[in-house]
């Protein structure tokens, strides 16, 4: 009885627009909602910096070596912000990167495709930092206010991610026959799993409407969907690249670009684990934990070793 | 070797003279100067900051929700603790 009273509270502070902060109490479905939530957004960023490392050996130039290095870096961050973010619901941040490890926590599906070419990183900058930043606005208002702080530190941050990609696609559709041809196919390969990274249709989203009415989400799955393609149509048309769905038209009326069907299946798919490249994502973060263990160990080592000189 | 077992450092970032230092975030480290260290990687890759505090969160007493209420309670009805309370002759600012 108690629990029904505080939750109405609750969710009139909601309604009033105000944030949650970690002493606050909350229903322990909100709870664990945000905790699966930030800690996927997490891994998400430590899973992305894969792809992308990929190309640090082989980027174009010292410049585009840098920069890459940089986003890179940026990705390592987030992650860092959203696990201190997570902790504030009382987790142990090392209990989530184990479910990570482990495969029993989730990651954005996006980084399940490979990066074949160059024109891959200026595709994925573009494409899928644009669609994160469309979601990271979002959350960027939720209610939940160490995600909220998380996710504005991680939406300025983002803004360069998407410009440094944007200007790598510029660069090529301006060059050669050969480098336009390379960055149409990554745009090919890119464009629907960008499109699923927004999550399942609304009419099959179990979450969705408790996430709203809570708002930790502020909007559905498909509004943010249409908001991204109606953000992104313009600027593939600003570069002359074609985008690969032949139902794209623009409907006068509702002012929105109506775009085909998305293969769910395939999406589904990936998200059991059985996207082109989840295995080798996977053995690629055990690796690095467990190659990393000495500079765990190095950093404790030399920790206790100074508090000794100290003592 | 989990960092996690490393304890837990909030971080507080002063951007310009004068300016309070903010909380901007908390991070896992062994001791306070490697805290301190990846605080500035973490926390001032962008803007130049002036300082940064670290303190470990156990270190740090803070109120609960509970307490909203009487332990905050400002006081208002000691009005003479504000200056319209006092009158002063016309004209004199």
């Amino acid at each position: 009885m108690e629990d029904q009273a505080k939750l109405q509270i609750f969710q009139q502070r909601i309604d009033a627009g105000e944030k949650i902060e970690p002493k606050d109490w909350m229903p322990e479905r909100y709870r664990q909602q945000l905790v699966r939530m930030i800690s996927q957004h997490a891994h998400s960023e430590i899973v992305g910096m894969l792809p992308e490392g990929n190309w640090i050996t082989r980027a174009p130039s010292l410049k585009r070596k840098l920069t890459l290095l940089a986003k890179v870096q940026d990705e390592a961050g987030h992650g860092l912000y959203l696990y201190c973010a997570a902790e504030t619901l009382g987790v142990d941040r090392h209990e989530l990167f184990l479910q990570f490890l482990d495969g029993k926590a989730k990651y954005s599906s996006i980084f399940n495709y490979p990066t074949l070419t160059w024109a891959d990183i200026g595709v994925i900058g573009w494409l899928v930092d644009g669609a994160a930043i469309v979601n990271q606005t979002m959350l960027a208002k939720c209610s939940y206010g160490p995600y909220s702080r998380a996710n504005l530190r991680i939406c300025k941050e983002e803004n360069f991610h998407k410009r440094q990609g944007y200007e790598i696609v510029a660069t090529m559709a301006n060059g050669t026959p050969e480098q336009r041809n390379m960055l149409q196919d990554a745009v090919n390969r890119f464009w629907w799993p960008t499109l699923m990274m927004f999550g399942p249709p609304d009419t099959d989203s179990p979450n969705s409407a408790e996430l709203m009415r809570w708002k930790v989400k502020l909007f559905s799955n498909d509004e943010l969907r249409q908001r991204f393609v109606n953000l992104t149509v313009p600027q593939a048309r600003a570069v002359n690249l074609t985008l690969p769905d032949p139902d794209l038209k623009f409907n006068e009326e509702t002012e929105n670009w109506e775009f085909g069907e998305i293969n769910w299946d395939e999406f589904w798919s990936v998200v059991r684990g059985n996207g082109p490249y989840n295995r080798q994502r996977m053995r690629a973060r055990r690796n690095a934990y467990s190659d990393g263990e000495w500079v765990r160990k190095a950093a404790a080592a030399h920790a206790a070793k100074r508090k000794n000189n100290v003592a | 070797m989990s960092d996690s077992e490393w304890p837990l450092w909030e971080v507080f970032v002063q951007e310009k003279q004068g300016a309070p230092h903010e909380h901007a975030g908390s991070l896992h480290a062994p001791d306070s100067e490697m805290a301190l260290q990846n605080a500035r990687d973490v926390y001032a890759r962008r803007e130049r900051l002036l300082s940064i505090w670290v303190v470990e969160s156990r270190h740090i007493t803070a109120t609960t929700p509970s307490d909203d209420g009487p332990f905050f309670e400002p006081g208002n009805d000691k009005a003479y603790r504000h200056p319209q309370f006092y009158k002063v002759p016309r004209g004199i600012k």
